[in-house]
């Protein structure tokens, strides 16, 4: 007969909260440790000088954590909006489009309206054209969805290129100076439609605006009889028409707040931080968004946590790369590692490994 | 046969999910030639024992010995090679697919796949157990019944001596079971051994030369089924002394609260479910509704529950003023908003009644949530729904914000009915509420429908095994193909006669 095994893997549903932190905390070290041996194995580097720069590079000065707020704000928010649609089991994969649709809202109605209406309308007038362009962009797909039941894994997915083709397309449109391909800093000279400083500084206010998006998101998906229905529909269709849900209704619904959302992301990119228009605006976030979410289990508070993670990586991995002149990849593996390992620690939260009693007798 | 060396031992098999412990320190023999039966509550670590040595499950500790040699079973081929296999509750079998075709599906025999040749084994296996089975069907064009007999063989095919039958009856119908029965005496005399776990305790006196007891996980005892009685096998899985008599009180005054004449339903494709069927659901009585599983009773329900498409006829609701309503075109809300009060306890507790992800609370929410003003979800009255449920029903539970997935099956059940019933329903409709339960929960479940009737709910008890039918219902409805094939009294009729009327639609007319 075969050998006996020397372990086996079972389910293991009911973990202490605190055990579960101890295990993630154990996996930071860990990937830190072997970070910490691949930097001083391939560069010879100390690796605690590099983690030191690390920190620096993203707390370093007052305008550095700025940046890392800003960019936690855009994340987050694009995030907020995927939450609610994910935990109904809709794979929203457009957020990059929804957003991008929403940036080229405000771009729209601050290049065309720019001088033509007074500031405070002129913002009135950008925040309701990029949250529809949002809500349009995800409704499509959720129509298809809830009518013909299409995949909307697809369907959201494609529509990303779509709108990045839209946006290439409007960019020559509006380019500044012609021919540049580009269309630059939007009303550079009056700041027509840029988001006032706020407390000196011209981030406040997105991240005022995300903190209570925030904790809106937070409530709506814990609280409100529209977070219940959104829940139940994405656990169990038969049980949501058992007690009456009306699923397409939900699902619909739920695809507004997440377009809404995103729009209102791409409105912050434009109106609050960049005031330009690019097609690789959103940098992808809508699919880091997807992580951001999962990694939280879709619940908002955690999402902030999660979002400084990833977003103090990205930063983190900028800022070695460039001090020690090393080559982009590098900061590229050392965030795989640590996401590798704070990812993998989710297998030890879920599962338990067993070794035999009665190994050694076996043996 | 004192000298019998046991073909199968479990020495000490300990297994744990988590902080729980399905099973604890279990030693148990099988002999060759013998039908040992395996009898415990819902939750007491059945299936995880015959898991462990069908290769689903490792143990934690603990030996399994096959033949005298001490074995490691890591995955099913294992148990295959050593001659061991499981028949599970729910098939395991590839619709699409032919008789033959999932019969020799994942086997690795030399050379090209002759299907012609697994054919002939298979005819040839049939023909020494009393089987029938066409090797070319294909299995969604198979009764259940069917499906069941094709898993059997299945296992036989690939030489298993030692069978393991994890509930099968609980599907069939009586002459379908006594046929099952017969083939597993034919394989006894053949020299195979055979497990069979069983909630059905005449099953148990009647098909099983032994019978092994498990509580809580633990081995309590074994007994030799001919020294045995239902009384005694019952207080040992149980624990204590249980009374054993379903209640019959006479009804209460009864008045049609639903009236359906002529519904007919057809899948969305196109199939026709339900042909023209009549009758009304009185106030303070059960009506029982029998038939083979898939004839019609699942429709039934959900036509009546706002739940399915109706082709044509009416279903009414009668109002305690004598008013009459029609329910048909109206969803669920709809019918609730219409101030009808109307609970349904659905056959997938986990798919449809109740949502497994979500705790006690949650699910006791489904039904309220909406209750309260505004656009938040009011917490706390569901919460206390469901200490008073878990109270009231004393559902074995780790605590309130426990995800309902995690309870076995008979406190998932209970959860359920409380929750419906909470709503003091004045129709209470039940999709087989005691499927997979075992005694102890399955009569808690007849009391809580008493309970109901006695109020004047009008009661609908779908259910499966006659002979509970036969104790717990006032009348009984038999559908046979989607058509009512009659109405009996309960008190007044018999296991053949509602048995015939189940196969054919003339049957009631044959035993008169």
């Amino acid at each position: 007969m075969n050998k006996e095994p020397l372990f086996h893997i079972t389910r293991n549903s009911n973990i202490k909260w605190y055990k579960a932190w101890i295990i993630r905390a154990i996996a930071i070290i860990l990937a830190l440790i072997l970070c910490g041996i691949i930097t001083s194995m391939t560069t010879g580097l100390n690796p605690i000088g590099v983690y030191g720069t690390m920190i620096d590079g993203v707390f370093g000065t007052s305008r550095r954590i700025w940046m890392l707020l800003q960019n936690m704000a855009i994340l987050l928010c694009i995030s907020l909006a995927l939450a609610p649609a994910f935990k109904m089991k809709f794979w929203n994969l457009g957020g990059d489009g929804q957003s991008l649709m929403g940036a080229l809202g405000a771009a729209a109605v601050m290049i065309l309206l720019g001088d033509r209406l007074p500031s405070g309308l002129l913002i009135i007038v950008m925040i309701v054209v990029s949250i529809l362009c949002g809500i349009i962009w995800a409704v499509i797909p959720a129509f298809f969805k809830a009518v013909f039941n299409t995949n909307e894994t697809l369907f959201t997915l494609m529509m990303n290129y779509v709108a990045i083709q839209l946006v290439a397309f409007f960019v020559i449109v509006w380019e500044v100076p012609r021919g540049s391909g580009k269309i630059g800093i939007i009303n550079q000279n009056t700041q027509a439609g840029w988001f006032p400083s706020l407390f000196g500084s011209k981030y406040m206010i997105n991240l005022l605006v995300v903190i209570i998006l925030t904790v809106l998101i937070y409530v709506y998906m814990n609280y409100t009889k529209h977070g219940y229905e959104l829940a139940v529909v994405g656990e169990s269709e038969a049980t949501a028409k058992y007690v009456g849900i009306k699923t397409k209704r939900v699902v619909i619904r739920t695809m507004v707040l997440s377009g809404a959302l995103c729009g209102i992301a791409g409105l912050l990119l434009v109106g609050g931080s960049e005031h330009t228009l690019t097609t690789t605006l959103v940098d992808g976030r809508g699919f880091t968004g997807v992580m951001v979410a999962w990694l939280a289990k879709f619940n908002p508070l955690v999402m902030i946590l999660t979002t400084f993670l990833l977003v103090f990586l990205d930063r983190g991995a900028t800022e070695i790369t460039t001090i020690y002149g090393l080559n982009d990849s590098f900061g590229a593996i050392i965030t795989g590692i640590i996401l590798f390992f704070i990812l993998g620690s989710e297998f030890f939260l879920n599962y338990r490994i067993a070794f035999r009693k009665s190994g050694k007798e076996a043996a | 046969m004192e000298e019998r060396i046991p073909v199968l031992q479990l020495k000490n098999i300990t297994k744990r999910f988590g902080e729980i412990t399905a099973n604890e320190d279990v030693s148990l023999d099988v002999y060759q030639g013998e039908i040992l039966a395996l009898l415990g509550e819902n939750g007491s670590g059945k299936t995880t024992l015959m898991n462990m040595i069908s290769g689903i499950y490792f143990p934690d500790e603990g030996e399994i010995i096959v033949r005298g040699q001490k074995v490691s079973i890591t995955c099913p081929k294992d148990a295959y090679d050593l001659g061991v296999g499981m028949v599970h509750q729910h098939f395991k079998l590839v619709d699409v697919l032919t008789a033959a075709e999932n019969i020799v599906l994942g086997l690795k025999e030399k050379g090209a796949l002759d299907i012609k040749a697994a054919s002939a084994r298979i005819k040839e296996i049939c023909d020494r157990y009393g089987f029938s089975v066409d090797p070319n069907q294909k299995i969604y064009n198979m009764s259940v019944s069917q499906k069941q007999t094709v898993e059997i063989v299945k296992v036989l095919y690939r030489g298993a001596d030692i069978l393991v039958l994890d509930e099968p009856t609980a599907v069939l119908t009586p002459q379908e079971t006594e046929k099952l029965f017969n083939v597993m005496r034919n394989m006894k005399a053949d020299g195979k051994s055979i497990i069979i776990i069983t909630h059905k305790l005449h099953e148990v006196l009647e098909i099983s030369d032994r019978v092994a007891i498990l509580r809580k996980g633990k081995y309590i005892c074994d007994v030799v089924t001919k020294d045995a009685n239902t009384q005694e096998l019952t207080d040992a899985m149980v624990g204590r002394s249980v009374a054993l008599n379903i209640e019959r009180p006479d009804p209460v005054d009864p008045s049609p609260k639903i009236v359906i004449e002529g519904l007919t339903v057809k899948s969305s494709d196109g199939v026709t479910k339900l042909k023209d069927v009549s009758f009304n659901i009185n106030s303070g009585e059960i009506l029982g509704i029998a038939g083979i599983s898939g004839n019609g009773q699942k429709e039934l329900l959900e036509s009546i529950a706002g739940l399915q498409r109706v082709s044509k006829g009416s279903i009414s609701y009668i109002d305690d003023d004598g008013k009459s309503i029609s329910l048909i075109g109206m969803d669920p809300l709809e019918i609730s908003n219409m101030g009808i009060s109307l609970s349904f306890v659905p056959e997938d507790r986990l798919g449809m009644g109740l949502v497994g992800n979500m705790d006690l609370s949650q699910n006791m929410a489904l039904r309220s949530f909406r209750n309260n003003k505004g656009i938040f979800v009011d917490k706390k009255s569901p919460h206390i729904l469901a200490e008073h449920v878990v109270e009231e029903l004393e559902v074995n539970t780790p605590g309130i914000s426990t995800q309902v997935r995690k309870l076995s099956g008979g406190n998932v059940q209970k959860v359920l009915v409380g929750r419906e019933i909470a709503a003091s329903p004045k129709v209470l409709l039940t999709a087989y509420a005691v499927r997979g339960l075992d005694i102890n929960s399955s009569y808690t479940i007849y009391d809580l429908l008493n309970k109901q009737k006695k109020k004047g709910v009008a009661v609908v008890y779908v259910g499966e095994d006659l002979d509970v039918l036969l104790e717990l219902c006032d009348r009984i409805l038999v559908l046979c193909g989607g058509q009512v094939s009659g109405i009996v009294d309960g008190r007044s009729t018999n296991k053949k006669e509602v048995g015939l009327m189940m196969t054919s639609l003339t049957g009631g007319d044959d035993n008169e």
